[in-house]
């Protein structure tokens, strides 16, 4: 498949995302850290402030008509949400602040709940420390186990060892998509692996949700967590889909206003599901911008994008390899139906912050760092990399100056 | 915008090039601390033999990019043979020199905090040395990261390793 005949798949939506307008000494900006997170588009930022302008009220709480059309939004939010993934119900759908809130919601209500010592709990080299830290920080409360599923030298799960791993886990979560190789994991397989061995089925879907159809239905798993902020919404909310009955037996997280039926001097009552982990007020104005942000990408189809970023994906490998060789090493695999635009790299012997630095003089943002996966990072033997991920909203100009500014770190670096 | 060049000055990149004092000392007799950058993961490890209240010998190890690498690359050399309170000067010194205590000025760049005093000096000579004869020389070259507050953390990292190493104790 060579570039060129591909670019026909690519979607062209960058006038609708008023930032990506923003020039810096005149010239345009090159916005390559999505999987940080997104841009906004118009309809987004219209939507909170219509609502924040017309409709802002405190939700489930009061009789009058405002408060009313308020929930509405509100609740309406839930359901696009709820449909986006293909959950059953949207009472499903739990409004978090975040991903991590989500799986922290997982593993400390689920998991101080159902988890004793001695207790397994699987998870992947390749996790965020938001899928990695709530547990450590439940293993030292609770004394369970963590296991960890290793990788193959390509940058996916070796998954010969799973089962063994597996025997005897209460828990196995993992992630739908690496933050830092761009791996797509076989979710459906996992789950139900970990079904077989008895243990519940976690998936971080933060960077997969937003890149390619989700199903939660199809993927049989038992929670998934995901933000808001990464799939063109506002930061500040994200979503926990849970399994019904699970989400039943599960106690609450935070405690307060809102999660409650019934509080006496000597105890309370938990509310109904969403509303029992979802204590105070909620982002509502965020919940407004959610929902406009899944009608936004459904209006596109999640079908073409990811499309559009195996298309960019598959230009930028082809071309960032054609124009560097050997200078730049790519991590993840090199199977672009495997992997998504997200393209961790060295490129010469250049520190990951030096080489941001001189992109971001050609006003090319992307991150340096451990991308808050420094297990990962240690597997790889660096201590950092540079990250280049792609949204739907990026095309092939956009990786053409990725690869003219790394012409200029290199020369700017020349022994 | 700050361009490039203020940043990555020819000195910088020509310790970055070539790192001097790079390895490490037996411990003991020397002490060590390990300092970490938490943003990107960087990790240093400061050698430090001190004998009769002199820094008598100092190497660094570790990974780090451009401006780290250079800064502790032009520590080692501005405090190999000074005295322990020579040394603890110039660490206020430097950090002083790439704090961002207040606001940047809307015009340029002025100084801040203690070196305030000596502002009719650094004006006619940016390079130039303040009151107490401890210049820092060199190390000059790294104020011009105060301009990519980002940075400022890589510049430090080593200064703030160094002193944890000269409070560590002589390992046994």
């Amino acid at each position: 498949m060579t570039a060129a005949a591909t670019t026909s798949h690519l979607i062209d939506v960058r006038a609708e995302f008023p930032l990506l307008a923003r020039r810096f000494d005149d010239k345009p900006l090159v916005y390559l850290d999505s999987a940080n997170t997104s841009q906004k588009p118009e309809s987004v930022l219209v939507a909170m402030d219509e609502f924040a302008r017309t409709t802002y009220a405190p939700i489930n709480r009061s009789a009058y008509r405002l408060a009313a059309e308020a929930t509405d939004v509100y609740e309406g939010a839930r359901a696009s949400v709820a449909r986006f993934v293909n959950a059953r119900d949207a009472n499903e759908i739990v409004f978090t602040k975040n991903a991590t809130e989500s799986l922290n919601l997982v593993a400390r209500a689920w998991g101080e709940a159902n988890l004793r010592e001695g207790d397994v709990v699987v998870l992947t080299h390749m996790e965020h420390h938001a899928n990695i830290v709530p547990w450590h920080q439940l293993a030292a409360a609770r004394g369970i186990e963590l296991r960890w599923v290793p990788l193959t030298d390509d940058g996916e799960l070796d998954l010969s060892g799973l089962d063994a791993l597996l025997a005897g886990a209460k828990v196995f979560s993992f992630t739908a998509l690496s933050n830092v190789l761009g791996t797509i994991t076989p979710v459906r397989h996992l789950v139900d692996a970990a079904h077989a061995a008895g243990a519940l089925a976690v998936v971080d879907a933060c960077q997969h949700v937003p890149h390619g159809p989700t199903d939660v239905q199809a993927w049989d798993a038992d929670f998934v967590a995901f933000s808001s902020h990464k799939m063109c919404g506002p930061s500040g909310i994200g979503a926990l889909w849970g399994r019904a009955e699970l989400l039943d037996a599960t106690p609450p997280f935070l405690g307060g206003g809102n999660m409650i039926s019934d509080v006496r001097l000597d105890g309370f009552t938990p509310a109904p599901v969403p509303a029992k982990f979802e204590a105070g007020t909620p982002p509502i104005i965020e919940a407004a911008g959610f929902g406009a942000a899944v009608d936004f990408l459904e209006g596109i189809g999640m079908d073409n994008v990811r499309r559009h970023e195996m298309t960019l994906t598959d230009y930028a490998l082809t071309t960032l390899d054609e124009r560097f060789g050997d200078r730049i090493r790519i991590h993840g695999p090199r199977n672009i139906e495997h992997r998504a635009g997200v393209l961790s790299f060295e490129f010469d012997d250049l520190h990951p912050h030096d080489v941001s630095q001189i992109l971001d003089a050609d006003n090319v943002c992307v991150r340096a760092g451990h991308h808050c996966a420094k297990p990962l990072m240690r597997l790889l033997g660096v201590t950092a990399t540079a990250r280049a991920s792609l949204y739907l909203y990026n095309d092939t100009a956009d990786v053409d100056a990725l690869g003219d500014a790394l012409e200029r770190a290199g020369d700017y670096f020349a022994l | 915008m700050p361009g490039l060049d203020d940043l990555y000055r020819e000195i910088i990149l020509d310790h970055y090039r070539s790192p001097r004092n790079r390895g490490e000392l037996p411990t003991p007799p020397a002490r060590l601390a390990v300092g970490h950058n938490p943003l990107c993961g960087d990790e240093v490890t400061v050698y430090v033999d001190v004998e009769d209240g002199t820094v008598t010998d100092v190497k660094v190890s570790g990974q780090g990019c451009s401006i780290s690498q250079s800064s502790a690359s032009m520590m080692t050399q501005a405090v190999k043979g000074r005295s322990i309170d020579e040394v603890q000067s110039m660490i206020a010194r430097f950090k002083s020199m790439l704090s961002i205590n207040e606001p940047p000025p809307p015009r340029s760049s002025v100084s801040n905090g203690d070196r305030d005093g000596d502002a009719a000096a650094s004006a006619t000579s940016p390079g130039g040395v303040s009151g107490d004869g401890s210049e820092l020389g060199d190390l000059e070259a790294l104020r011009g990261v105060v301009k990519f507050p980002v940075r400022i953390k890589c510049a430090t990292l080593a200064w703030n390793t160094l002193v944890e190493a000269i409070d560590a104790p002589i390992p046994t």
